[in-house]
């Protein structure tokens, strides 16, 4: 199963790296990583979405809670989550498709960002699936370059994750 | 207030840390740190020929005292050299800090001249690493290696010491911290009570309960209240390779220890369990065998410090996670006045385990016959008896390491040291003299194989410059016999590569430093040749045994079996 993993950790040079290591390391996979500073300059977020069953999962969790460099983790899967994407796409935009990119881009709620004769950079936000969907619906017209960054989520509701 | 540089710092805070010896070998990057512990004579800078060597010795040392073992070794070659020994005392879990000198912060990057990302390379071979931004972090953070180091689930911790923060010229204020506090380390401090009565309960109820103990009681301080744990109850136990001597061997409860070369009665027991209490093991391939065979009657208490061993291999019925010595001694209070509900049950055991030890009685090896040449067992056996059984013993990797383990019997704790987890040949000498260091007084005993000897016998010149009296015995089959079993086994016999042509003469090569060596090659020789080697505790004496190459050693798992499917023999077969 998919799971979104949230992680604060200390903002440190290295950090980073032990938790991706750790992935490799023992064989863990990891479908989309994610990691920016937080209200607090010493703490960083990261997600991670990874696949594997609950005997996998566990271990993750564990081993990510070894790293001292973890301060505190979160299985946003195992409740009520939000999770978001912010995807960049440029499309061919020449023509009929002119028209019709913008059309699917409004039906997506996504928005054109940047306008060239011949392309759209259409911007759009959501989960993983909606993303995915924009793309299908994108390929016949002509999809040029695909920037994602990953997903990030946070809980539903009062539960916070913070120190 | 005391202004010192980074340098001064460093060998002040292992001072005040109370650090005796430190493993080390000199290079550029370290020369300011060098210089600063030339400059005072509490802490005594012990120089190795291989940086391997430094942190094997540190390792040792840290295994047999339970302290932290100190290595400070230069940056790039130095620090590389030193990734083998890093890397077993992670898979041990020993407590080790590693100061390694880096080129200076504004070289970083630029692959200057013995530059190494030791942070990188070593990452997952290391508890934590650090490395050190401004001189004046210097105190705190040591402090910081050595806490985590030794606290929790011990294990290696790098510093990485780039040149500038040690120079000289630049003086901060030293304070040494005497305590330190990670947000994000809290390592438990108990186990939770419903799980320890659930575990309780279990063990009052059960048929065929056997104890399966390792490494983390040794670890954890936890074998006085563990032998008394398992006396009260009056459970069989068998312990790790690790947790060898946690539990005394020649007590009638102690089974010896299991897995791939663990004692028959070990593997039996532990195959026809209903109950298994694993405190401090972590069901390693090398003792579960195929895990889907695993134990299939029993259900299964695991008590561990670190919550990713519990369930990480073999799902826990009650996990536990603390530390092995309070879980023990909450259980050992729950377990007082209560009496085991099915004593009969538990007579029946012992009679099936009595059963299992008398079928292989006297049939665990052939003694030599006059004439032939002497089985590795029996010497082994005789060294048992030469140093009573209350010597440190070290190993290295191979058949004289199963052999060891199994003929000589161990009483304490941190008395059997070997490198378990990576199988590191050539970590025994070094270990050996590292402990001797630190207990002069007794009997340190290396007994090593000639290949894994000539990976690390440089340090045959360390010991003569510090006067370190460690025995080694030397079991001398002129192959990788270990290699060669598998060959025998798995390969019809074609010893690709196992065979280990132009072996030096020990006996010349030892005598070369100034050391005495004493060639073993029959029978009658054996007794008076250890008694000469033990005579002085101070002396240096290798013993250059000629064992026999074809010997095997039994039991032996077969592989994706269960516990119990055991080679016995050459020719026998459970
Ligand atoms: C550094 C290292 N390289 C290779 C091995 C694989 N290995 C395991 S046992 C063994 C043979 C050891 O030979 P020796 O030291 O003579 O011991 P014996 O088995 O003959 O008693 C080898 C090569 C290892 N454990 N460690
Ligand atoms: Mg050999």
């Amino acid at each position: 199963m998919r799971h979104i993993i949230s992680i604060l950790m200390e903002n440190e040079p290295g950090a980073l790296s032990r938790v991706v290591g750790l992935f490799s390391q023992r064989n863990y996979n990891i479908e989309s990583l994610n990691v920016a500073p937080t209200e607090d300059p010493t703490l960083s977020r990261l997600t991670v979405t990874t696949v594997g069953d609950d005997r996998v999962i566990e271990q993750i969790t564990k081993h990510l809670n070894k790293l001292i460099d973890v301060v505190k983790l979160v299985d946003l899967t195992e409740g009520q989550h939000i999770e978001r994407e912010l995807m960049m796409v440029k499309v061919k935009a020449l023509g009929a498709a002119r028209d019709e990119v913008k059309r699917t881009a409004d039906i997506f709620r996504a928005q054109v960002v940047d306008v060239t004769p011949n392309l759209y950079t259409v911007q759009i936000t959501g989960d993983a699936g909606k993303l995915d969907a924009f793309l299908q619906a994108m390929a016949p017209v002509g999809i040029l370059e695909v920037a994602r960054t990953g997903v990030s989520g946070i809980a539903r509701g009062d539960k916070v994750l913070s120190l | 207030m005391e202004l010192l540089s980074g340098a001064d710092m460093i060998a002040r805070f292992l001072q005040d840390e109370g650090v005796e010896y430190i493993y080390g070998y000199p290079g550029g990057a370290a020369l300011h740190i060098y210089d600063a512990l030339f400059r005072q004579d509490k802490v005594k800078h012990i120089l190795v020929r291989h940086e391997q060597a430094a942190t094997h010795a540190a390792d040792g040392y840290a295994r047999a005292s339970g302290k932290p073992g100190t290595v400070l070794v230069t940056s790039g070659p130095g620090a590389t050299n030193a990734v083998t020994g890093i890397a077993t005392a992670y898979m041990d879990s020993i407590p080790l800090v590693v100061i390694c000198g880096q080129v200076m912060s504004h070289l970083i990057g630029d692959d200057a001249f013995q530059e190494t990302d030791i942070i990188g390379v070593t990452r997952p071979v290391v508890k934590h690493s650090f490395s050190i931004r401004h001189p004046s972090e210097i105190p705190e953070v040591l402090k910081k290696a050595y806490y985590l180091a030794a606290t929790g689930r011990p294990g290696p911790v790098v510093v990485d010491v780039p040149k500038d923060m040690t120079a000289p010229t630049e003086r901060y204020e030293y304070v040494y911290p005497k305590k330190v506090k990670l947000r994000s380390y809290n390592p438990v401090s108990r186990g939770h009570t419903g799980q320890i009565k659930k575990a309780v309960d279990l063990m009052l109820k059960a048929k065929r309960p056997v104890f399966y103990t390792g490494g983390g009681v040794v670890t954890g301080n936890a074998s006085e209240g563990l032998t008394n744990l398992v006396k009260h109850l009056g459970f069989p136990i068998t312990t790790t390779l690790m947790g060898i001597g946690a539990y005394p061997q020649s007590d009638r409860q102690c089974l010896g220890w299991l897995g791939m070369h663990g004692s028959y009665e070990s593997n039996m027991a532990m195959h026809h369990a209903d109950l298994v209490i694993a405190i401090g093991a972590r069901f390693d391939d090398r003792v579960t065998n195929n895990t889907s065979k695993f134990c299939p009657t029993a259900k299964i208490v695991h008590v561990d410090i670190d919550p990713s061993s519990v369930s990480k291999t073999v799902r826990a019925d009650v996990p536990i996670v603390g530390p092995a010595a309070s879980v023990i001694s909450e259980m050992i209070s729950l377990v007082q006045g209560k009496e085991i509900s099915q004593p009969e049950a538990l007579t029946e055991w012992w009679q099936k385990i009595d059963g299992w030890r008398d079928e292989r009685a006297g049939k665990l090896y052939e003694l030599s016959q006059e004439g032939e040449p002497l089985k590795p067992q029996e010497v082994i056996e005789a060294v048992c008896r030469v140093t009573r059984g209350e010597a440190f013993v070290t190993t290295d990797v191979g058949q004289h390491q199963m052999f060891a383990a199994q003929y000589y019997k161990f009483d304490k704790p941190n008395r059997f040291i070997t490198s378990g987890g990576l199988g590191t040949m050539g970590f025994g000498f070094p270990a050996a003299m590292g402990i001797k260091k630190s207990y002069p007084d007794d009997d340190v005993v290396c007994i090593t194989g000639e290949g894994s000897f000539q990976m690390m016998m440089q340090e045959l010149s360390t010991c003569k410059q510090y006067g370190v009296g460690v025995k080694i015995i030397n079991l001398n089959n002129g192959s990788l016999g270990m290699v060669r079993q598998w060959q025998d086994l798995n390969y019809k016999s074609r010893h690709a590569q196992s065979y280990m042509e132009s072996l030096p003469d020990f006996q010349m090569l030892i005598e070369s430093y100034g050391f005495t060596a004493l060639k073993v090659e029959r029978h009658e020789d054996l007794e008076p040749a250890l008694e000469r080697a033990f005579a002085d505790k101070n002396e240096l004496v290798f013993l250059d045994v000629y064992v026999d190459p074809r010997e095997h050693v039994y039991p032996m798992q077969v592989p994706l079996g269960s516990m119990r499917d055991m080679l016995l023999s050459k020719t026998e077969r459970t």
